[in-house]
Protein backbone atom coordinates (compact mmCIF):
# COMPACT_ATOMS: atom_id res chain seq x y z
CA UNK A 1 0.00 0.00 0.00
CA UNK A 2 1.56 3.58 -0.75
CA UNK A 3 2.47 5.72 2.05
CA UNK A 4 -0.08 8.27 1.40
CA UNK A 5 -3.17 6.10 2.37
CA UNK A 6 -1.60 5.48 6.16
CA UNK A 7 -0.54 9.60 6.36
CA UNK A 8 -4.35 10.81 5.36
CA UNK A 9 -5.68 7.82 7.69
CA UNK A 10 -3.23 8.96 10.34
CA UNK A 11 -4.03 12.59 9.87
CA UNK A 12 -8.04 12.15 9.57
CA UNK A 13 -8.00 9.76 12.77
CA UNK A 14 -5.72 12.50 14.62
CA UNK A 15 -8.66 15.30 13.48
CA UNK A 16 -11.32 13.40 15.01
CA UNK A 17 -9.12 12.48 17.91
CA UNK A 18 -8.61 15.86 18.83
CA UNK A 19 -11.58 17.59 18.34
CA UNK A 20 -13.99 14.82 20.40
CA UNK A 21 -11.00 15.39 23.11
CA UNK A 22 -11.31 19.65 22.66
CA UNK A 23 -15.15 19.30 21.94
CA UNK A 24 -15.13 17.39 25.92
CA UNK A 25 -13.25 19.90 27.82
CA UNK A 26 -15.09 23.47 26.21
CA UNK A 27 -18.43 20.99 26.63
CA UNK A 28 -17.38 21.47 30.36
CA UNK A 29 -17.31 24.73 30.44
CA UNK A 30 -20.38 25.27 27.96
CA UNK A 31 -22.59 23.47 29.97
CA UNK A 32 -21.93 24.60 33.25
CA UNK A 33 -21.86 28.67 31.79
CA UNK A 34 -25.19 27.98 29.80
CA UNK A 35 -26.32 26.29 33.23
CA UNK A 36 -25.77 29.23 35.08
CA UNK A 37 -27.21 31.87 32.39
CA UNK A 38 -30.35 29.40 32.89
CA UNK A 39 -29.97 29.77 37.04
CA UNK A 40 -29.78 33.67 36.78
CA UNK A 41 -25.85 33.04 38.03
CA UNK A 42 -22.45 34.08 35.97
CA UNK A 43 -20.46 30.86 36.44
CA UNK A 44 -17.03 30.19 35.95
CA UNK A 45 -15.72 33.16 34.62
CA UNK A 46 -11.88 33.44 36.77
CA UNK A 47 -9.72 31.60 34.55
CA UNK A 48 -9.06 32.99 31.72
CA UNK A 49 -10.82 35.18 29.64
CA UNK A 50 -14.58 34.56 29.98
CA UNK A 51 -13.84 31.57 31.53
CA UNK A 52 -11.79 29.46 28.72
CA UNK A 53 -8.71 27.91 30.83
CA UNK A 54 -11.33 26.38 33.31
CA UNK A 55 -11.39 23.24 31.24
CA UNK A 56 -7.17 23.32 31.87
CA UNK A 57 -7.39 24.06 35.10
CA UNK A 58 -9.88 21.09 35.90
CA UNK A 59 -7.65 19.10 34.22
CA UNK A 60 -4.25 19.92 36.34
CA UNK A 61 -6.52 19.30 39.52
CA UNK A 62 -7.98 15.67 38.67
CA UNK A 63 -4.60 14.78 37.40
CA UNK A 64 -3.09 15.42 41.18
CA UNK A 65 -5.83 13.91 42.89
CA UNK A 66 -5.78 11.13 44.49
CA UNK A 67 -6.63 7.45 43.00
CA UNK A 68 -8.50 5.16 45.60
CA UNK A 69 -9.42 1.32 44.74
CA UNK A 70 -12.08 -0.23 47.33
CA UNK A 71 -10.30 -3.29 49.00
CA UNK A 72 -12.67 -5.51 48.44
CA UNK A 73 -12.84 -4.80 44.85
CA UNK A 74 -12.52 -6.68 41.75
CA UNK A 75 -8.81 -4.82 40.53
CA UNK A 76 -8.39 -5.80 37.11
CA UNK A 77 -12.52 -4.73 36.24
CA UNK A 78 -11.93 -2.15 37.84
CA UNK A 79 -8.94 -1.22 36.19
CA UNK A 80 -10.46 -1.99 32.86
CA UNK A 81 -13.88 -0.04 32.99
CA UNK A 82 -13.22 3.48 32.85
CA UNK A 83 -10.77 2.50 29.79
CA UNK A 84 -13.99 0.12 28.25
CA UNK A 85 -16.31 3.20 29.02
CA UNK A 86 -13.87 5.73 27.22
CA UNK A 87 -12.92 3.42 24.03
CA UNK A 88 -16.76 3.31 22.12
CA UNK A 89 -17.41 7.02 22.78
CA UNK A 90 -14.50 7.92 20.64
CA UNK A 91 -14.61 4.89 18.45
CA UNK A 92 -17.80 5.66 17.37
CA UNK A 93 -16.85 8.82 15.81
CA UNK A 94 -14.91 6.92 13.42
CA UNK A 95 -17.84 6.43 10.57
CA UNK A 96 -19.47 10.52 10.98
CA UNK A 97 -18.55 11.87 7.63
CA UNK A 98 -17.39 15.51 8.24
CA UNK A 99 -17.01 16.85 4.89
CA UNK A 100 -18.13 16.68 1.19
CA UNK A 101 -15.90 14.18 -0.45
CA UNK A 102 -13.16 16.55 -2.63
CA UNK A 103 -10.05 16.36 -4.63
CA UNK A 104 -6.99 17.75 -2.43
CA UNK A 105 -3.57 17.68 -3.73
CA UNK A 106 -4.36 14.96 -6.79
CA UNK A 107 -6.36 12.72 -4.64
CA UNK A 108 -10.00 12.29 -3.77
CA UNK A 109 -10.65 12.35 -0.12
CA UNK A 110 -13.37 11.21 1.78
CA UNK A 111 -13.66 12.68 4.84
CA UNK A 112 -14.44 10.40 7.95
CA UNK A 113 -12.14 7.85 9.31
CA UNK A 114 -13.82 4.80 7.56
CA UNK A 115 -15.92 5.20 4.85
CA UNK A 116 -18.15 2.00 5.34
CA UNK A 117 -20.98 1.01 3.87
CA UNK A 118 -22.75 -0.66 6.69
CA UNK A 119 -22.07 2.61 8.31
CA UNK A 120 -25.24 2.67 10.42
CA UNK A 121 -24.87 -0.92 11.66
CA UNK A 122 -21.60 0.23 13.14
CA UNK A 123 -22.92 2.79 15.06
CA UNK A 124 -25.61 0.43 16.37
CA UNK A 125 -22.69 -1.88 17.56
CA UNK A 126 -20.79 0.37 19.16
CA UNK A 127 -23.51 1.97 20.55
CA UNK A 128 -25.02 -1.44 22.37
CA UNK A 129 -20.85 -2.25 23.43
CA UNK A 130 -20.56 1.06 25.27
CA UNK A 131 -22.87 -0.75 28.20
CA UNK A 132 -20.40 -2.89 29.22
CA UNK A 133 -18.03 -0.13 30.93
CA UNK A 134 -21.14 1.15 32.68
CA UNK A 135 -22.21 -2.02 33.97
CA UNK A 136 -18.50 -3.28 35.10
CA UNK A 137 -17.74 -0.17 36.94
CA UNK A 138 -20.41 -1.05 38.86
CA UNK A 139 -20.21 -4.77 39.44
CA UNK A 140 -16.23 -4.10 40.26
CA UNK A 141 -16.51 -1.52 42.52
CA UNK A 142 -18.12 -4.17 45.11
CA UNK A 143 -20.73 -0.87 46.87
CA UNK A 144 -24.32 -1.07 46.42
CA UNK A 145 -24.96 1.89 44.94
CA UNK A 146 -22.21 1.60 42.08
CA UNK A 147 -23.84 -2.19 41.77
CA UNK A 148 -27.86 -0.55 41.33
CA UNK A 149 -26.24 2.12 39.45
CA UNK A 150 -24.72 -0.21 36.78
CA UNK A 151 -27.96 -2.49 36.30
CA UNK A 152 -29.99 0.87 36.17
CA UNK A 153 -27.97 1.64 33.62
CA UNK A 154 -27.95 -1.05 31.47
CA UNK A 155 -31.40 -2.12 31.19
CA UNK A 156 -32.37 1.71 30.82
CA UNK A 157 -29.25 1.63 27.81
CA UNK A 158 -31.42 -1.93 26.40
CA UNK A 159 -34.26 -0.83 26.54
CA UNK A 160 -33.89 2.37 24.53
CA UNK A 161 -31.50 0.89 21.96
CA UNK A 162 -33.97 -0.36 20.30
CA UNK A 163 -35.95 2.73 19.40
CA UNK A 164 -32.50 3.98 18.41
CA UNK A 165 -32.44 1.15 15.94
CA UNK A 166 -35.59 2.05 14.62
CA UNK A 167 -34.54 5.50 14.66
CA UNK A 168 -31.40 4.65 12.36
CA UNK A 169 -34.16 2.40 10.14
CA UNK A 170 -36.09 5.96 9.64
CA UNK A 171 -32.79 7.25 7.99
CA UNK A 172 -31.72 4.00 6.25
CA UNK A 173 -35.16 3.84 4.82
CA UNK A 174 -35.12 7.82 3.59
CA UNK A 175 -31.36 7.38 2.40
CA UNK A 176 -31.65 4.36 0.74
CA UNK A 177 -28.37 3.12 2.23
CA UNK A 178 -26.59 2.06 5.22
CA UNK A 179 -23.77 4.51 4.27
CA UNK A 180 -23.77 7.65 6.29
CA UNK A 181 -22.21 9.37 2.87
CA UNK A 182 -24.99 8.62 0.91
CA UNK A 183 -27.41 9.72 3.94
CA UNK A 184 -25.61 13.05 4.14
CA UNK A 185 -26.17 13.26 0.36
CA UNK A 186 -29.32 12.05 0.09
CA UNK A 187 -30.70 15.49 2.37
CA UNK A 188 -29.26 17.79 -0.32
CA UNK A 189 -32.67 18.54 -0.99
CA UNK A 190 -34.67 18.54 2.44
CA UNK A 191 -33.50 17.38 5.78
CA UNK A 192 -34.74 14.58 6.89
CA UNK A 193 -36.26 16.07 10.64
CA UNK A 194 -38.55 18.13 7.99
CA UNK A 195 -39.19 14.95 5.95
CA UNK A 196 -39.95 12.88 9.41
CA UNK A 197 -40.30 15.44 12.12
CA UNK A 198 -41.88 12.76 14.91
CA UNK A 199 -39.33 10.03 14.22
CA UNK A 200 -36.63 12.89 14.76
CA UNK A 201 -37.73 13.65 17.75
CA UNK A 202 -38.29 10.43 19.01
CA UNK A 203 -34.66 9.78 18.16
CA UNK A 204 -33.53 12.88 20.47
CA UNK A 205 -35.63 11.58 23.00
CA UNK A 206 -33.61 8.46 23.33
CA UNK A 207 -30.31 9.80 22.28
CA UNK A 208 -30.65 11.58 25.75
CA UNK A 209 -31.42 8.35 27.17
CA UNK A 210 -28.79 6.38 25.63
CA UNK A 211 -25.83 8.45 26.78
CA UNK A 212 -27.72 8.71 30.19
CA UNK A 213 -28.11 12.35 30.47
CA UNK A 214 -30.69 14.16 32.48
CA UNK A 215 -33.65 14.03 32.42
CA UNK A 216 -33.03 10.18 32.09
CA UNK A 217 -29.54 10.18 33.90
CA UNK A 218 -31.12 7.50 36.27
CA UNK A 219 -27.51 5.64 36.63
CA UNK A 220 -26.19 8.41 38.36
CA UNK A 221 -29.51 10.23 40.57
CA UNK A 222 -27.63 11.43 43.66
CA UNK A 223 -30.19 11.42 46.10
CA UNK A 224 -31.03 7.68 45.28
CA UNK A 225 -27.48 6.64 44.61
CA UNK A 226 -24.69 8.72 45.42
CA UNK A 227 -23.09 8.75 42.26
CA UNK A 228 -24.59 5.67 40.79
CA UNK A 229 -21.81 3.47 38.75
CA UNK A 230 -18.88 5.92 39.81
CA UNK A 231 -19.22 6.01 43.78
CA UNK A 232 -15.77 4.95 44.17
CA UNK A 233 -14.29 6.42 41.29
CA UNK A 234 -11.46 9.04 41.95
CA UNK A 235 -8.58 10.86 40.15
CA UNK A 236 -7.73 10.00 36.40
CA UNK A 237 -10.60 7.23 36.87
CA UNK A 238 -13.19 9.32 37.36
CA UNK A 239 -12.19 11.88 34.94
CA UNK A 240 -12.10 8.97 32.57
CA UNK A 241 -15.63 8.62 32.49
CA UNK A 242 -16.47 12.04 32.74
CA UNK A 243 -15.00 12.82 29.78
CA UNK A 244 -16.59 9.21 28.18
CA UNK A 245 -19.94 11.03 29.36
CA UNK A 246 -19.48 14.36 27.59
CA UNK A 247 -17.81 12.76 24.40
CA UNK A 248 -20.81 10.73 24.21
CA UNK A 249 -22.80 13.43 24.46
CA UNK A 250 -21.03 14.97 21.26
CA UNK A 251 -20.63 11.58 19.52
CA UNK A 252 -24.16 11.22 19.75
CA UNK A 253 -25.24 14.88 18.69
CA UNK A 254 -22.81 14.57 15.43
CA UNK A 255 -24.65 10.99 15.23
CA UNK A 256 -28.16 12.60 15.13
CA UNK A 257 -27.31 15.77 12.66
CA UNK A 258 -25.61 13.35 10.59
CA UNK A 259 -28.56 11.35 10.35
CA UNK A 260 -31.49 13.83 10.27
CA UNK A 261 -30.34 17.49 10.00
CA UNK A 262 -28.03 17.02 7.14
CA UNK A 263 -24.58 16.08 8.40
CA UNK A 264 -22.10 18.49 6.96
CA UNK A 265 -24.43 19.74 4.04
CA UNK A 266 -25.57 23.73 4.41
CA UNK A 267 -28.93 24.43 5.35
CA UNK A 268 -31.33 22.77 2.59
CA UNK A 269 -32.18 26.52 1.04
CA UNK A 270 -28.71 27.43 0.82
CA UNK A 271 -28.21 24.73 -1.64
CA UNK A 272 -27.04 26.51 -4.75
CA UNK A 273 -25.46 29.64 -3.49
CA UNK A 274 -21.86 29.87 -2.92
CA UNK A 275 -22.22 28.60 0.65
CA UNK A 276 -23.33 25.30 -0.33
CA UNK A 277 -20.28 22.65 0.27
CA UNK A 278 -20.09 22.31 -3.36
CA UNK A 279 -19.92 25.47 -4.64
CA UNK A 280 -16.79 26.30 -6.36
CA UNK A 281 -14.89 29.58 -4.97
CA UNK A 282 -12.63 31.85 -6.50
CA UNK A 283 -9.82 33.91 -5.34
CA UNK A 284 -8.25 35.29 -8.21
CA UNK A 285 -6.60 32.81 -10.27
CA UNK A 286 -7.26 29.98 -7.91
CA UNK A 287 -10.65 28.21 -7.42
CA UNK A 288 -11.30 25.38 -5.19
CA UNK A 289 -13.84 23.89 -3.74
CA UNK A 290 -15.86 24.86 -0.95
CA UNK A 291 -15.27 21.59 1.85
CA UNK A 292 -14.14 23.33 4.50
CA UNK A 293 -17.44 24.66 4.84
CA UNK A 294 -18.89 21.24 6.03
CA UNK A 295 -16.74 20.81 9.12
CA UNK A 296 -18.05 23.90 10.07
CA UNK A 297 -21.51 23.26 9.38
CA UNK A 298 -21.21 19.75 11.47
CA UNK A 299 -20.34 22.31 14.08
CA UNK A 300 -22.51 24.65 14.30
CA UNK A 301 -25.52 21.64 14.40
CA UNK A 302 -23.65 20.26 17.07
CA UNK A 303 -23.66 23.23 19.48
CA UNK A 304 -27.01 23.88 18.85
CA UNK A 305 -28.42 20.26 19.87
CA UNK A 306 -25.64 20.10 22.50
CA UNK A 307 -27.55 23.46 23.43
CA UNK A 308 -30.78 21.70 23.16
CA UNK A 309 -29.39 18.94 25.75
CA UNK A 310 -28.52 21.72 28.30
CA UNK A 311 -31.22 23.05 27.96
CA UNK A 312 -32.57 20.33 29.10
CA UNK A 313 -30.61 19.33 31.82
CA UNK A 314 -31.77 22.92 33.65
CA UNK A 315 -35.56 22.86 33.04
CA UNK A 316 -36.05 19.08 33.63
CA UNK A 317 -36.96 17.10 36.74
CA UNK A 318 -35.57 13.60 36.36
CA UNK A 319 -38.36 11.04 35.49
CA UNK A 320 -39.44 8.02 38.27
CA UNK A 321 -37.19 4.88 37.28
CA UNK A 322 -40.28 2.63 36.24
CA UNK A 323 -41.70 5.35 34.38
CA UNK A 324 -38.82 5.85 32.82
CA UNK A 325 -39.11 2.09 31.77
CA UNK A 326 -42.59 2.13 30.36
CA UNK A 327 -42.21 5.77 28.63
CA UNK A 328 -39.19 4.02 26.59
CA UNK A 329 -41.51 0.11 26.09
CA UNK A 330 -44.73 1.25 25.70
CA UNK A 331 -44.53 4.56 24.25
CA UNK A 332 -41.36 5.39 22.53
CA UNK A 333 -41.07 1.59 21.10
CA UNK A 334 -44.44 1.24 19.37
CA UNK A 335 -44.25 5.19 18.06
CA UNK A 336 -40.94 4.72 16.52
CA UNK A 337 -42.28 1.20 15.28
CA UNK A 338 -45.41 3.30 13.23
CA UNK A 339 -43.32 5.89 12.63
CA UNK A 340 -40.70 3.30 10.48
CA UNK A 341 -44.02 2.13 8.96
CA UNK A 342 -45.30 5.66 7.37
CA UNK A 343 -41.69 6.42 6.31
CA UNK A 344 -41.49 2.78 4.49
CA UNK A 345 -45.44 3.51 2.75
CA UNK A 346 -44.53 7.04 2.36
CA UNK A 347 -41.15 5.81 0.72
CA UNK A 348 -42.70 3.33 -1.44
CA UNK A 349 -45.54 5.52 -2.88
CA UNK A 350 -42.48 8.13 -3.87
CA UNK A 351 -41.41 5.62 -6.05
CA UNK A 352 -44.14 4.02 -7.21
CA UNK A 353 -46.55 7.04 -8.08
CA UNK A 354 -44.49 10.64 -7.85
CA UNK A 355 -42.25 12.00 -5.68
CA UNK A 356 -44.87 14.33 -4.36
CA UNK A 357 -45.91 11.15 -1.86
CA UNK A 358 -43.22 12.19 0.12
CA UNK A 359 -45.33 14.61 2.11
CA UNK A 360 -47.40 12.42 2.93
CA UNK A 361 -44.55 11.10 5.76
CA UNK A 362 -44.31 14.50 7.76
CA UNK A 363 -48.71 15.20 7.35
CA UNK A 364 -49.28 11.58 8.93
CA UNK A 365 -46.57 11.32 11.32
CA UNK A 366 -47.51 14.35 13.06
CA UNK A 367 -50.67 13.76 13.34
CA UNK A 368 -50.20 9.76 14.89
CA UNK A 369 -47.63 11.54 16.70
CA UNK A 370 -50.46 14.11 17.97
CA UNK A 371 -53.01 11.60 18.55
CA UNK A 372 -50.95 9.25 20.57
CA UNK A 373 -49.74 12.58 23.06
CA UNK A 374 -53.44 13.37 23.51
CA UNK A 375 -54.01 9.36 24.19
CA UNK A 376 -51.14 9.27 27.12
CA UNK A 377 -52.40 12.69 28.20
CA UNK A 378 -55.98 11.28 28.76
CA UNK A 379 -55.00 7.96 30.25
CA UNK A 380 -52.49 9.98 33.16
CA UNK A 381 -55.13 12.21 33.51
CA UNK A 382 -57.82 8.92 34.23
CA UNK A 383 -55.08 7.60 36.82
CA UNK A 384 -54.95 10.70 38.33
CA UNK A 385 -58.80 10.61 38.94
CA UNK A 386 -58.78 7.07 40.13
CA UNK A 387 -56.19 7.39 42.78
CA UNK A 388 -58.47 10.36 44.83
CA UNK B 1 2.23 -16.89 4.73
CA UNK B 2 0.35 -14.17 3.41
CA UNK B 3 -1.09 -11.77 5.49
CA UNK B 4 -4.49 -12.56 5.69
CA UNK B 5 -3.32 -16.09 6.97
CA UNK B 6 -0.86 -15.00 9.71
CA UNK B 7 -3.91 -12.89 10.78
CA UNK B 8 -5.82 -16.28 10.95
CA UNK B 9 -3.62 -17.97 13.09
CA UNK B 10 -2.81 -15.02 15.38
CA UNK B 11 -7.45 -14.45 15.69
CA UNK B 12 -7.34 -18.48 16.11
CA UNK B 13 -5.28 -18.89 18.64
CA UNK B 14 -6.70 -16.26 20.68
CA UNK B 15 -10.59 -17.22 20.01
CA UNK B 16 -9.17 -20.91 21.38
CA UNK B 17 -7.89 -18.92 23.79
CA UNK B 18 -10.73 -16.86 24.93
CA UNK B 19 -13.34 -19.94 25.03
CA UNK B 20 -10.42 -21.96 27.19
CA UNK B 21 -10.85 -19.50 29.80
CA UNK B 22 -14.39 -19.17 29.67
CA UNK B 23 -14.94 -22.58 30.48
CA UNK B 24 -12.15 -22.31 33.28
CA UNK B 25 -13.01 -19.36 34.56
CA UNK B 26 -14.36 -19.56 38.21
CA UNK B 27 -15.94 -15.86 38.30
CA UNK B 28 -18.87 -16.50 35.96
CA UNK B 29 -18.71 -12.86 35.08
CA UNK B 30 -15.18 -13.26 34.06
CA UNK B 31 -16.99 -15.96 31.71
CA UNK B 32 -19.13 -14.20 30.20
CA UNK B 33 -16.22 -11.40 29.38
CA UNK B 34 -14.20 -14.38 28.04
CA UNK B 35 -17.51 -14.74 25.72
CA UNK B 36 -17.58 -11.40 24.51
CA UNK B 37 -13.99 -11.62 23.63
CA UNK B 38 -15.01 -14.58 21.66
CA UNK B 39 -17.22 -13.34 19.66
CA UNK B 40 -15.70 -9.85 18.89
CA UNK B 41 -12.64 -12.55 17.46
CA UNK B 42 -14.81 -14.28 15.64
CA UNK B 43 -16.68 -10.94 14.32
CA UNK B 44 -12.89 -9.99 12.89
CA UNK B 45 -12.78 -13.38 11.40
CA UNK B 46 -15.89 -12.70 9.38
CA UNK B 47 -14.32 -9.54 8.41
CA UNK B 48 -11.65 -11.51 7.14
CA UNK B 49 -13.62 -13.33 4.94
CA UNK B 50 -15.35 -10.08 3.54
CA UNK B 51 -18.70 -10.09 5.43
CA UNK B 52 -18.79 -7.07 6.98
CA UNK B 53 -22.42 -6.64 7.78
CA UNK B 54 -22.21 -10.07 9.50
CA UNK B 55 -19.55 -9.35 11.65
CA UNK B 56 -21.29 -6.07 12.48
CA UNK B 57 -24.44 -7.76 13.81
CA UNK B 58 -22.49 -10.40 15.59
CA UNK B 59 -20.90 -7.84 17.32
CA UNK B 60 -24.52 -5.85 17.92
CA UNK B 61 -26.42 -8.84 18.62
CA UNK B 62 -23.86 -11.05 20.35
CA UNK B 63 -21.58 -9.01 22.00
CA UNK B 64 -24.08 -5.90 22.41
CA UNK B 65 -27.58 -6.99 23.32
CA UNK B 66 -26.84 -11.33 24.28
CA UNK B 67 -23.92 -11.11 26.44
CA UNK B 68 -25.05 -7.44 28.08
CA UNK B 69 -28.20 -9.24 29.20
CA UNK B 70 -26.33 -12.66 30.60
CA UNK B 71 -24.00 -10.46 32.55
CA UNK B 72 -27.21 -8.11 33.57
CA UNK B 73 -29.16 -11.44 35.13
CA UNK B 74 -25.61 -12.81 36.43
CA UNK B 75 -25.33 -9.80 38.21
CA UNK B 76 -28.62 -8.82 39.52
CA UNK B 77 -28.93 -12.68 40.93
CA UNK B 78 -25.61 -12.80 42.58
CA UNK B 79 -23.94 -15.67 40.67
CA UNK B 80 -20.74 -14.80 40.17
CA UNK B 81 -19.39 -17.76 42.07
CA UNK B 82 -21.03 -21.31 42.49
CA UNK B 83 -20.96 -22.98 45.90
CA UNK B 84 -17.93 -25.54 45.62
CA UNK B 85 -18.89 -29.31 45.43
CA UNK B 86 -21.76 -29.37 43.19
CA UNK B 87 -20.57 -30.83 39.77
CA UNK B 88 -22.92 -33.03 38.17
CA UNK B 89 -20.61 -36.58 38.61
CA UNK B 90 -21.47 -38.48 35.39
CA UNK B 91 -21.55 -35.28 33.15
CA UNK B 92 -17.93 -35.64 31.99
CA UNK B 93 -18.25 -38.97 30.31
CA UNK B 94 -20.98 -37.74 28.13
CA UNK B 95 -19.42 -34.22 27.66
CA UNK B 96 -16.20 -35.70 26.42
CA UNK B 97 -18.05 -38.14 23.99
CA UNK B 98 -20.21 -35.24 22.41
CA UNK B 99 -17.11 -33.25 22.33
CA UNK B 100 -15.25 -36.14 20.22
CA UNK B 101 -18.03 -36.92 17.93
CA UNK B 102 -18.11 -32.71 17.49
CA UNK B 103 -14.31 -32.51 16.65
CA UNK B 104 -14.69 -36.10 14.20
CA UNK B 105 -17.48 -33.70 11.94
CA UNK B 106 -14.72 -30.70 12.11
CA UNK B 107 -11.45 -32.88 10.96
CA UNK B 108 -13.97 -34.60 8.29
CA UNK B 109 -15.41 -31.19 6.93
CA UNK B 110 -12.25 -29.25 6.55
CA UNK B 111 -10.26 -32.35 5.15
CA UNK B 112 -13.04 -32.97 2.56
CA UNK B 113 -14.06 -29.75 1.45
CA UNK B 114 -10.14 -28.64 0.48
CA UNK B 115 -7.96 -31.08 0.66
CA UNK B 116 -5.40 -28.77 -1.33
CA UNK B 117 -4.97 -26.01 1.22
CA UNK B 118 -6.77 -27.26 4.39
CA UNK B 119 -8.79 -23.92 4.22
CA UNK B 120 -12.66 -23.07 3.69
CA UNK B 121 -12.78 -21.03 0.29
CA UNK B 122 -13.47 -17.76 0.72
CA UNK B 123 -17.16 -16.65 0.09
CA UNK B 124 -17.79 -14.80 -3.21
CA UNK B 125 -16.09 -11.02 -3.46
CA UNK B 126 -20.06 -10.01 -3.88
CA UNK B 127 -20.13 -10.05 -0.20
CA UNK B 128 -18.03 -6.63 -0.10
CA UNK B 129 -20.13 -4.30 -2.28
CA UNK B 130 -22.86 -2.13 -1.39
CA UNK B 131 -24.96 -4.68 -3.26
CA UNK B 132 -24.54 -7.28 -0.64
CA UNK B 133 -27.19 -5.32 2.33
CA UNK B 134 -29.41 -5.51 -0.72
CA UNK B 135 -28.77 -9.44 -1.79
CA UNK B 136 -29.14 -10.15 1.53
CA UNK B 137 -32.14 -8.64 1.92
CA UNK B 138 -33.61 -9.80 -1.15
CA UNK B 139 -32.64 -13.18 -0.35
CA UNK B 140 -34.24 -12.89 3.51
CA UNK B 141 -37.22 -11.53 1.82
CA UNK B 142 -37.82 -13.64 -1.11
CA UNK B 143 -36.21 -16.85 -0.96
CA UNK B 144 -35.86 -17.50 2.69
CA UNK B 145 -39.58 -15.75 3.55
CA UNK B 146 -40.90 -18.93 5.59
CA UNK B 147 -37.86 -19.67 7.85
CA UNK B 148 -37.43 -15.82 8.52
CA UNK B 149 -41.09 -15.61 9.39
CA UNK B 150 -41.12 -18.86 11.16
CA UNK B 151 -37.99 -17.08 13.38
CA UNK B 152 -39.93 -14.31 14.09
CA UNK B 153 -43.02 -16.40 14.99
CA UNK B 154 -41.02 -17.99 17.38
CA UNK B 155 -39.40 -14.96 19.34
CA UNK B 156 -42.69 -13.36 19.94
CA UNK B 157 -43.68 -17.01 21.66
CA UNK B 158 -40.61 -16.90 23.70
CA UNK B 159 -41.33 -12.97 24.28
CA UNK B 160 -45.13 -13.87 25.33
CA UNK B 161 -44.47 -16.78 27.45
CA UNK B 162 -42.43 -14.56 29.58
CA UNK B 163 -44.76 -11.93 29.62
CA UNK B 164 -47.06 -14.90 30.50
CA UNK B 165 -44.46 -16.07 33.28
CA UNK B 166 -43.95 -12.67 35.34
CA UNK B 167 -47.48 -11.35 35.17
CA UNK B 168 -48.83 -10.94 38.35
CA UNK B 169 -52.34 -12.22 38.84
CA UNK B 170 -55.00 -9.58 39.32
CA UNK B 171 -55.82 -8.67 42.86
CA UNK B 172 -52.69 -9.88 43.99
CA UNK B 173 -50.00 -7.87 44.95
CA UNK B 174 -49.53 -4.51 43.28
Amino acid sequence: MDWTIWLEWTIKSLFVIFSLLTGFAYLTLYERRALARIQVRIGPNRAGWQGLLQPVADAVKLIFKEELTPAKADKLVFFWAPIITMVPSIVIAAVIPFGPTTTLFGREIVFSVADINVGVLFLMAVASIAVYGIVLAGWSSNNKYAMLGGLRSSAQMISYELSLGLGFVTAILLGNSMNLNDIVDAQKGMWFAVVQPVGALIFMIVTLAEVNRAPFDMPEAEQELTAGYHSEYSGMKFALFFMAEYQKMIAICMIAATLFFGGYREFWFLQNTFLSVDALWTIGAWQFQAWFLGPLYLLLKVVVLLFFMIWIRATWPRIRYDRLMSFGWKVLLPLSLVMVFISAVGVLLAQEIGPGYIWLIPVVSIAVGLFATAMIDLALRRKKYASH
Amino acid sequence: MTIDQILFFILAAVAVATALGMVFSKNAVYSALFLVLNFATIAVFYLLLGAPFIAISQVTVYAGAIMVLFLFVIMLLGAESLPPGKVLRHQWIYASGLALILVGEAVYILLGRNAATGMIDRPDAFLNTVDSLREIGMALFTDYLLPFEATSILLLVAMVGAIVLTKQEKGGQK
